[in-house]
């Protein structure tokens, strides 16, 4: 698609703005206006509110004892082994689930990319139902299969050494983790497929077809044309999943509400203001997630050179 | 490619049937559970030897009708409002970015971008806090305002990409040829905007559809509960009824639309997600 060009020519042009220039700035922040401030309202104001709350010692059964503390919080969450466990738990199931992600999602787009005709729109159908299914519904499925009592997954696999009858895939960490991250994947790996396979749209079909003249094996052509061709869609789909992972509360919520060595991030600090009313220390985690979240776009755009700009068509 | 061969036919055939399995398997087995009785649920297999509509009559008829319609209607009613609302307001600013030269544009499309990534449970406490002084809290409102953090983001973002494609010389083209400027406007930019729009707003309504976090942090009864929240807490008829049946039930009512909508318009769901995220 072209990009636009018109941002360049608003650089050059002389800083007397024209009558013309005047007015269509203002139409164009009154129709963007609205959007803008609403997403400002919705997010950067309740995350300021998050600020401001945690420097407070505040829990709402004791709404008297409400008392600034200064950065008293962020000196108990972050000396806190709950707080670091459910950190690790998190960066755990993000990288694992990434890295799955990637290699699933890749040979899906694959697939896709080199299917007939015939076939794409039945392969599209198919890979689409996961990611339109509520997550929730997904944890369902994925607990009920595993499920000790309602399971049959220890039926089927008891010729693997470990599962049998009474194995309770939700009592210990390990096993925990497993079904978790086998939920997470099967749910988002469409999304981070459908990315990939927008990049490889876009890789030139005669780079590929002049490798494989001058013979080249398969895995060549792969590694050496189709990737480098499309990093910056990689890295985009990457980024997007992992910031997405980092933030995964609605299947651990339902498969083991953070028992057993899963809590993670998102729901140390549900559980701190929903369910124990520590608007304080609550608002605390979340600032801290918050600025997980902004490390991990930081590290990420500086270490990979993850250019946003350029890979969504922007100049 | 041309005609395949038959290994390459039995290779397909293999590939296909796999990508079937995956995508499909995790929804047929809480099919398969939601037909069975409550006496089958721990046989440890995954058919039911004797399917029944038992779970489906409990909660579209029997004890659990009111849970269940209650959050159904919930759902729709804010997933839909929210949509709508936050289509509305990418629609313009999509236009704008797309068609006029303002300083800020990028600012815009960075802020939604910025916005879209956000970890949804960091802004759950402070609004709890303000929508239970406000009396928002448990309400429909209360939970379509924070809705739109979800789905305007993605909404401005795949519109903007629909609407750079779109040949806007048309619109002078028809004012030359003697339409008005509303005619031009209403006959060559309308039909192509409309399948964007319509493409945005069904993904839109997706990730509405789809919100936990929201629906379970600030609503406390049928109220406003939506059907993800709502499951989450659902428990059996009585405490000695395992809920696992009834839960499946309504996990296959909610899906069913999903996966109409992904069957009618699967093309415009791929174009749309991958448009937003790469140059198309």
């Amino acid at each position: 698609m072209t990009a636009t060009s018109s941002t360049r020519s608003a650089r050059r042009r002389a800083p007397a703005r024209s009558a013309r220039a005047r007015d269509e700035a203002r139409l164009g922040w009154l129709l963007a206006g609205p959007a803008f401030v609403v997403m400002l309202a919705v997010t950067a104001y309740p995350i300021l509110q998050a600020v401001y709350e945690s420097l407070f010692n505040n829990r709402l059964t004791a709404p008297d004892d409400r008392a600034f503390v200064g950065l008293k919080n962020y000196g108990v969450v972050l000396t806190d082994p709950v707080f670091w466990r459910s950190l690790w738990v998190t960066t755990f199931i993000m990288l694992v689930t990434v890295l799955i992600e990637l290699v699933l999602g890749f040979a899906l787009a694959l697939v896709m990319h080199r299917a007939l005709t015939r076939l794409r729109g039945l392969l599209r159908t198919a890979i689409l139902v996961p990611y339109g299914i509520i997550t929730v519904v997904s944890a369902f499925a994925w607990f009920y299969a595993f499920d000790i009592t309602s399971g049959y997954v220890n039926t089927w696999f008891d010729w693997v050494p470990g599962v049998g009858p009474d194995l309770n895939w939700f009592a210990s960490q390990g096993t925990s983790l497993f079904v978790i991250i086998a939920s997470e994947v099967w749910k988002t790996t469409p999304f981070i497929s459908l990315l990939l396979l927008a990049g490889l749209a876009q890789v030139p079909g005669d780079l590929e077809e002049a490798a494989r003249v001058d013979g080249a094996t398969p895995w060549q052509v792969f590694a050496r044309v189709i990737v480098p061709n499309m990093k910056a869609a990689i890295m985009v789909a990457v980024l997007f999943r992992a910031l997405d992972a980092f933030r995964i509360f609605d299947n651990v919520f339902i498969m083991t509400n953070g028992a057993n060595g899963t809590e993670v991030l998102s729901l140390l600090a549900y559980r701190q203001s929903i369910s124990r009313l520590e608007i304080g220390l609550g608002s605390t985690i979340s600032v801290l997630l918050f600025l997980c979240v902004i490390l991990i776009c930081f590290v990420a755009i500086r270490l990979f050179r993850v250019d946003l700009a350029s890979a969504r068509g922007e100049k | 490619m041309g005609v395949l061969s038959k290994r390459q036919r039995v290779w397909w055939t293999v590939i296909t049937v796999l990508v079937l399995l995956y995508a499909l398997f995790p929804v047929a087995s809480i099919a398969a559970t939601s037909f069975k009785s409550s006496a089958e649920l721990n046989s440890g297999q995954m058919l039911p030897s004797s399917p029944t509509l038992a779970n489906y009559e409990q909660i579209l008829v029997g004890s659990a009708q009111e849970l269940f319609l209650s959050a159904l209607r919930n759902s729709i009613g804010i997933s839909l409002i929210s949509t709508v609302i936050a289509v509305v307001l990418a629609t313009l600013a999509a236009y704008a970015i797309a068609r006029l030269d303002f300083p800020g544009k990028r600012l815009i499309l960075t802020t939604a971008l910025g916005v879209s990534i956000f970890p949804v449970i960091s802004i759950v406490t402070p609004l709890f806090n303000l929508w239970r002084t406000i009396g928002l809290y448990d309400t429909w409102p209360g939970l379509i305002i924070p809705y739109l953090s979800l789905t305007l983001p993605i909404s401005i973002w795949t519109l903007a990409a629909f609407f750079r494609q779109i040949p806007w010389e048309l619109e002078q083209a028809a004012q030359v040829d003697g339409a008005t400027p509303f005619q031009a406007f209403r006959k060559a930019i309308v039909p192509l905007a409309a399948p964007g729009v319509f493409t945005t707003a069904l993904i839109a309504f997706f990730i509405a559809w789809n919100d936990f976090v929201y629906g379970i942090s600030l609503t406390s009864t049928s109220a406003a509960r939506p059907v993800p929240a709502a499951l989450a807490f659902f428990t059996g008829a009585s405490q000695f009824e395992e809920p696992a049946g009834a839960i499946s039930a309504a996990a296959v009512i909610v899906t069913i639309p999903v996966v109409v909508l992904v069957l009618l318009f699967q093309r415009q769901i791929v174009s749309g997600l991958t448009q937003g995220a790469v140059k198309g």
